[in-house]
């Protein structure tokens, strides 16, 4: 294959390579051995590298678009790259790569197939960014869904085994839904094509409008689940501080591709301004409420990966309120908050994993005094910069996305309200994480004890790498910050009008195959 | 028919939901598999309801619309979708037999206490 043409399927790629790579990776199985961990970070470096082509190729406003199959745009199912979908998938990436380096730790030992299920899970991810069709999209979540779910009980307890079973139900549940809303937009509108559904939800006749709106909000309550949105996101903290710390890292991005799925149907689909009324409002109302209760359950939180797994949730919260406010400026507030929040939350997943591990399993990451850890300095070290980075304190990357979400909700009739939450929910988590710390590290007791865990270097050699690669791409931000908030500002107006989106989808050409002239009068009959 | 087919989703999707809120993983599972087959009909009525129609017309003589042919497209989809919540069932029903073995009990929280 020739480059340019290998270019020409760059859009494909980030979905294609890895599960070519799972594939192959269960097909090794157990006599991969330690080869299995190489090849699979080997493959998620080159879909690091496919997600930033893909991401300086869409930096100046161009929207790929890819036709799969050849099949003209609303017919077939089309991808379709822009500056949003790039970045998510250079996150997912990256929080890809840190999960696989924290798993060799002890993950990959016990669970051989560990692998292949991250690629497959990356791919269902990659997917659900790239697809600019509804019904792939649902199929994309199911990928990274059942990916998900042999990754929770990975480790099997009577915890992660119990948490399975929730998170399962609730998650087929919402599958169900979001189903049921698919297919009601087919029925009344005849597309499942979301750039060709976006021009005709427009223009649909008012006896069919209850109906739009309704899989509308089938839609919200379906992507609310997986986001973990106020009433639907008690199932989150149980699932995530049972699953496996590097998992648990990985879920980190999970919780966003519900919110990009909202952001990406809630800008585009309903984009129309007869909508955004409703929808707005809703989606503020809902964001606050997640954040505040977040706030909350984080203080009342007996566990540090309970507290984290709280913060994230409420870092849904936080794009949700944005997004609801939907201005040009809250959507590019939302987009450089995004990767901070991921790395920030994944970063403090893996600290909780390795503190478990040095503290032993009598006393795990428990808010309770027990031995001094091992490592005690380095560990409490990373904690502080983990801790400070998710509660958005300076100079780490959440202060910068926090005065940038604060500056973008002025003047837009929320601001009190957003102001007050986000910050009380900034003042708790600074509460409630150094609470953890001083419980954590300060009223450890005799250091006669701490040989319970061993060496953290030794056993966390991996798990120390995927935070320093975490907290390095959260210090880029930082440092990038001013380049980084133009560019995301520029995104944000680019989801905001989604003209170029729905341009570039529907008025892509098939590739015309120079050799072998149809004849006339074969081209099959097009319906519809 | 379409009283029949609206009145039976209906019926499927409310048994469903009943046995998916009770507290035994076995009613959960069966209350999954009812609400999918309410979610699969829906899918396939979603294609509008038609007898003996062709899904892809062969005869130039007739107009391409949906009164002289059934829609192929919600035929597709509902087979996508019959797979994967086949699959998801059986991944639920391996879960929860594992709980049960877990904690001895097919409680939906383990044990009830």
């Amino acid at each position: 294959m020739s480059p340019s043409s290998l270019a020409a399927q760059l859009p494909m790629l980030p979905v294609v390579v890895p599960l070519l790579a799972g594939a192959l990776l269960l097909a090794l199985g157990r006599r991969g051995g330690p080869l299995a961990g190489t090849l699979s970070l080997t493959v998620l470096l080159a879909v690091l590298a496919c997600a930033v082509a893909l991401a300086t190729r869409t930096a100046d406003g161009t929207v790929l678009a890819y036709l799969a199959g050849n099949w003209p745009a609303p017919f077939g199912i089309a991808l379709a790259v822009d500056r949003f979908s790039a970045t998510m998938l250079v996150v997912a990436a990256l929080v890809a790569i840190a999960c696989q380096l924290a798993a060799v730790d002890d993950l990959a030992a016990r669970q051989p197939a560990f692998p292949a299920l991250l690629q497959f899970q990356l791919a269902g991810l990659n997917g659900a960014f790239l697809t600019a069709d509804l019904f792939n999209l649902f199929v994309f979540f199911e990928v990274l869904l059942v990916a998900s779910y042999a990754l929770l009980v990975s480790t099997v307890g009577r915890d992660s085994v119990r948490a399975g079973v929730h998170y399962v139900a609730v998650n087929l549940f919402a599958s169900a839904l979001f189903l049921m809303a698919a297919a009601l937009l087919y029925g009344v509108l005849g597309t499942l094509n979301m750039a060709d559904l976006a021009s005709r939800t427009a223009a649909v006749p008012g006896a069919d409008r209850p109906l739009v709106e309704a899989a509308g909000l089938m839609l919200l309550v379906a992507f609310g689940i997986k986001a973990a949105a106020l009433p639907l996101g008690t199932w989150l903290p149980s699932t995530y501080a049972a699953a496996p710390p590097p998992v648990a890292a990985l879920f980190a991005i999970m919780t966003k591709v519900g919110l990009y799925a909202i952001a990406r149907v809630g800008t585009l689909v309903y984009g129309d301004g007869s909508y955004q009324h409703v929808l707005g409002p809703l989606l503020v109302a809902i964001g606050l409420g997640t954040l505040a209760f977040a706030a909350l359950a984080g203080l009342a939180a007996r566990d540090l990966r309970t507290l984290a797994a709280w913060m994230i949730a409420g870092s849904a919260g936080t794009v949700l309120l944005l997004v609801g406010v939907g201005t040009p400026r809250s959507l590019g507030a939302a987009m450089f908050y995004l990767p901070h929040a991921t790395f920030a939350a994944a970063a403090l997943m893996l600290v909780a994993g390795l503190l478990a591990t040095a503290r032993g399993p009598e006393f795990a990451d428990r808010f309770e005094a027990g031995p001094r850890p091992a490592a005690a300095a380095l560990l409490g070290t990373l904690f502080v910069v983990c801790a400070l980075a998710s509660a958005g304190l300076p100079p780490f990357s959440g202060f910068v996305a926090k005065a940038i979400l604060l500056d973008s909700v002025r003047g837009e009739g929320v601001t009190a309200a957003a102001w007050l939450v986000v910050l009380g929910a900034s003042l708790a988590w600074v509460v409630a994480l150094s609470r953890a710390g001083s419980r954590l590290f300060w009223k450890s007791q005799d250091a006669g004890r701490a040989a319970v865990g061993g060496g953290v270097a030794s056993a966390g050699a991996g798990a120390l790498s995927a935070i320093a690669l975490l907290v390095a791409a959260g210090a880029t931000i930082v440092v990038l910050a001013g380049p980084l908030a133009r560019h995301f500002a520029a995104a944000g107006s680019q989801l905001a009008a989604s003209g170029a989106y729905r341009d570039a989808v529907l008025r892509q050409q098939p590739v015309r195959r120079p050799a072998a002239p149809v004849p006339a009068g074969s081209m099959p009959e097009r319906s519809r | 028919m379409e009283l029949l087919l609206a009145s039976g989703i209906g019926l499927l999707a409310a048994a469903g939901t009943w046995l998916v809120l009770r507290a035994r993983t076995f009613d959960v599972v069966l209350g999954m598999t009812l609400l999918s087959y309410a979610v699969n009909l829906f899918v396939f009525a979603m294609g509008r309801l038609r007898v003996d129609a062709v899904p892809l017309l062969r005869d130039p003589a007739l107009t391409p619309s949906l009164a002289n042919h059934a829609d192929p497209v919600p035929q597709a989809l509902v087979l996508t979708a019959i797979v994967i919540s086949f699959g998801m069932t059986a991944v639920l029903l391996a879960l929860a037999v594992r709980s049960h073995l877990e904690h001895d009990d097919d409680h939906v929280d383990g044990s009830p206490r």
